[in-house]
């Protein structure tokens, strides 16, 4: 193979992107020579199993990958608003909207969701970690190693170009030669098993670790969402698993699954895919509600309205998403009978999703609203998603469906879901939660800047794809006639106000660490009402010192009353702590060359890696660390020190 | 806050942290079903989409299928027995147990690697058609899965050499013993599902 091969040549866009990367990445080589931190960076992260520490890397990730997928939206952008200018050709203009759907759903909205899991919940249901904290730590490497090998397509072996939905036959070897393809296959491979790991690993944390009392109907409504979440993950993400690996063994083995020839089956891909998909975009969304529920019920100073119909919308609602698939592709010949049941499990989902905005709003209804801004994005988002959820049901109607579909009608439905959704939950609950895990608060005048630009950018941008669907304009368009001009032109406006939203948020956490004041009390909010907020902040390695009893939902509420803390020295017992290993961050390592070597269809090479693989496993079978303990003196002395006693 | 102790149940239950991964190891098989369901799903859809390759029963021969139900049967009841010796805290009975779990299980890929020899021989691979591919995969899956248990186990029976039997070897035995009979499962459902309509239709 030839160099020019390899690396891909001729785009200016591409050479920026290859200097961009040569450039952040000799930076961060420098920062960390230079400063001799490489040390740190292996002992206190790389090597960690400490679920605060993965779940601030998780959400590290998220942010890189959200720059990274909203460049790819501003090039589109740029390219719509001026199409005559052929800044992106038909090419090079499919790689970007396939990166970007792909990176935006499986590498942003996961990771971040998860990081906020990661961090939280533990500290919800009073565990002291995971349950398989070496597992969780294996899970956020194979998720970066995932994200790694996914986006060096670009520069090496050129980019994946089906769309995030790759579907066969185009996906297939014939249609899509060399490389592209792969990277979707086999980076979406090793972050799906880390993602399916993680579900695992929630599941046996939430069921089996929580604090005396806290029976399912005492958790937090956040941890509840994430254990149907994982359920989900459970048994959608081993669809995924099969149908990636389907398409790569025909793609490199020659097999005939989803091929034109050999009378494969290229609708058997849709079906797989979506029987995936569908319950994806509810894994993004139920946890989002989780946030919203939690915010909005501590800055509405009330108990969480109807408490336990919230906790049966989110089973239903996951339940429902398994049954729904084939909206996705009515207009592919299933016949009326098929696209009406399908049509009827549709708009079945939008009655526990209504319910739950009721309840939202029925919390908030007659309360003392303080305005602190992870409650701003959580109010802009109960209007704005509602939009989304209504042109939902528009869509599940699958006679109207042959008229919106794969039209921008579409395209802003599921944008109308997804931000307003996930994406304001991931910021209400990042701005929410960081003084619990940095110690300091973020600006607010800041974050009232982002929230508004964002917001405004938000339904500048998408509220006029609307109407540029019912215009009669496709999805995945590199060009467009003038009769559409206007609205894009007025889409991408918005589109830049949105960036700036997000370039300011990130400003913003940056401005705060060095400006704001530190040595925040416990609840940092004062309106906290879960356990989290009993602990004191900064967060101590091994969490809670002591538990209390739980008697309701609203724990701290209760332990506030009771005169309770997390730290009662009559009960204080030694606390067990897992070592931390390097062998998840070498293992994916591993994994992410055989993976690559994959790509490149280097049988033999990436057989090597497979071997590393296996030998990994054998390591960590033989490996009996059994972890340490910390003393009751030093769980005193931490806490006393972090409360702010002297030593008593 | 540090691990509990449980008394009077069986010690790979003994501990917290044998529970848990026990627990987690079911819901891994959970997971697994699903990832089979949607193998068995696309093997059925697929099904008589044999293009200008041989159709199943013309190759299927139902002798050797059921010698490996037989032998993959035997090694299930073999692994059983590994955990009741386990429970009854004879080491030694663990280990030959689990050692002729492992030769059955060998044999049975011996076998299996043959049965896929000879349909190449006979000029059916993974490329010949739909059909074709998705058998492949199906059983290969399947047969990838009990090579995984095989290399597991001898795994585990040389740290039952070296630590005896302890809660935290008790419980890897009993996890690699549900992983047996799970694939075994799976098996009953390849030979009838695959197998056994296979040939008749
Ligand atoms: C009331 C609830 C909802 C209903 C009834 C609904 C209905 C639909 C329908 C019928 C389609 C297919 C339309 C077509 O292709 O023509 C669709 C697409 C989509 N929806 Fe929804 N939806 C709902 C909520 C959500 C939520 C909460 C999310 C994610 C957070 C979401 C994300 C998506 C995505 C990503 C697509 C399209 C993906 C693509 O084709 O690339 N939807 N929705
Ligand atoms: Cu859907």
């Amino acid at each position: 193979m030839q160099l020019d091969e390899f690396f891909v040549t001729g785009e200016p866009l591409i050479y920026i992107g290859m200097a961009a990367i040569v450039l952040v990445s000799g930076t961060i080589l420098f920062v960390l020579t230079y400063f001799k931190k490489w040390k740190w960076l292996w002992a206190e992260w790389l090597t960690t199993v400490d679920h605060k520490k993965i779940g601030v890397m998780y959400i590290l990730l998220s942010l890189a990958m959200m720059f990274r997928a909203g460049v790819d939206a501003m090039m589109m952008r740029l390219q719509l608003a001026f199409p005559d200018m052929n800044f992106l050709n038909s090419q090079h203009y499919s790689e970007v909207f396939t990166t970007h759907g792909t990176i935006m759903i499986l590498f942003v909205a996961m990771p971040f969701l998860i990081g906020l899991m990661n961090y939280v919940v533990p500290l919800q249901i009073g565990a002291r970690d995971f349950a398989f904290p070496f597992v969780n730590a294996l899970s956020f490497w194979s998720t970066f190693f995932g994200a790694m090998l996914f986006n060096i397509s670009f520069v090496i072996g050129g980019a994946p170009d089906a769309g995030w939905t790759n579907y066969a036959p185009l996906a297939g070897s014939e249609l899509s030669p060399g490389p592209g393809i792969n990277y979707y296959l086999l980076g979406l491979q090793l972050s799906g098993i880390g993602t399916l790991a993680t579900g695992i690993n929630l599941m046996v944390t939430i069921l089996r670790m929580r604090a005396p009392g806290m029976s399912l109907f005492k958790m937090p409504i956040f941890t509840w969402s994430t254990l149907i979440t994982s359920f989900i993950i459970i048994f959608a993400f081993p669809i995924l698993t099969v149908a990636l690996a389907l398409m790569t063994i025909d793609r490199i083995f020659g097999s005939h699954i989803f091929t034109l020839t050999g009378e494969g089956l290229p609708m058997m891909w849709a079906n797989l895919f979506w029987m995936w998909g569908h319950p994806e975009v509810y894994i993004v969304i139920l946890p989002a509600f989780g946030i919203f529920s939690e915010i909005i019920s501590a800055f509405a100073q009330k108990q969480l309205f109807g408490y336990k119909t919230m906790v049966w919308a989110i089973i239903l609602i996951a339940g429902l998403s398994f049954v729904v698939w084939v909206h996705h592709f009515f207009t592919m010949g299933a016949g009326a009978f098929v696209n009406s049941i399908f049509s009827i499990t549709t708009m079945a989902i939008a009655i526990p999703t209504g319910v739950k905005i009721f309840n939202w709003l029925a919390t908030i209804y007659k309360s003392k609203i303080i305005f602190g801004t992870p409650m701003m994005w959580s109010l802009a988002f109960i209007p704005s998603f509602t939009i989304g959820g209504v042109t939902g049901v528009m869509l599940g109607m699958a006679a109207a469906d042959y008229q919106f579909h794969n039209s921008y009608f579409l395209v802003s439905h599921f944008h109308y879901v997804l931000i307003p959704g996930t994406i304001f939950a991931c910021f209400a609950g990042l701005i929410y939660w960081f003084p619990k895990m940095f110690g300091f608060q973020l600006n607010r005048k800041l974050n009232i800047w982002a929230f508004w630009l964002f917001l405004i950018g938000f339904h500048v941008t998408f509220f006029p794809q609307y109407f540029l669907g019912l215009d009669g304009m496709a999805r995945r368009l590199f060009t467009i006639g003038p009769e559409w001009f206007t609205l894009n032109f007025i889409s991408t406006a918005g589109a830049f106000v949105m960036g700036a939203g997000f370039a300011v948020f990130v400003y913003c956490i940056v401005y705060s660490y060095f400006k704001s004041t530190r040595d925040l009390p416990g609840d940092v909010w004062g309106v906290g009402r879960t356990l989290e907020w009993a602990t004191p902040t900064p967060v101590p390695k091994y969490n809670f010192a002591t538990l209390p009893d739980v008697k309701s939902h609203d724990a701290l509420i209760d332990m506030k009353e009771d005169g309770e803390t997390t730290f009662d020295e009559d009960k204080l017992e030694s606390i067990h702590m897992p070592n931390y290993t390097g062998q998840p961050f070498i293992m994916t390592a591993i994994m992410f060359f055989a993976s690559f070597f994959l790509v490149f269809e280097w049988i033999t090479l990436a057989s090597i890696g497979l071997i590393g693989i296996i030998v990994m496993m054998y390591v960590r079978s033989f490996d009996y660390d059994g972890g340490y303990h910390i003393g009751v003196d030093e769980i005193s002395k931490i806490e006393n020190s972090l409360r702010g006693h002297d030593n008593e | 806050m540090s691990e509990n102790v449980h008394n009077n149940v069986p010690l790979e239950y003994s501990t917290d942290e044998g529970q848990n991964s026990i627990i987690g190891f079911w819901i891994f098989l959970a997971a697994e079903i699903s990832l089979f369901a949607t193998l068995f799903a696309t093997y059925a859809v697929l099904f008589s989409r044999t293009a200008d390759a041989m159709e199943p029963a013309e190759l299927f021969q139902p002798g050797i299928v059921l010698v490996m139900t037989v032998l993959l049967l035997t090694s299930s009841f073999t692994c059983g027995l590994a955990i009741h010796f386990m429970r009854q805290g004879s080491l030694k009975g663990t280990q030959i147990l689990l050692g002729i779990t492992l030769l059955l299980g060998m044999t049975f890929i011996g076998f299996e690697i043959y049965e896929f020899i000879h349909y190449v021989s006979e000029g059916v691979t993974l490329q010949s058609s739909a059909y074709w591919s998705a058998f492949y995969i199906l059983a290969g899956t399947h047969g990838i899965h009990v090579m995984v248990g095989i290399g597991w186990m001898i795994g585990i029976i040389i740290q039952l050499f070296q630590h005896g039997l302890t809660a935290f070897t008790a419980r890897k035995v009993f996890i690699v013993g549900l992983y047996w009979h799970f694939l075994d499962v799976i098996w009953i459902f390849i030979f009838t599902g695959v197998y056994l309509i296979g040939m008749v239709v």
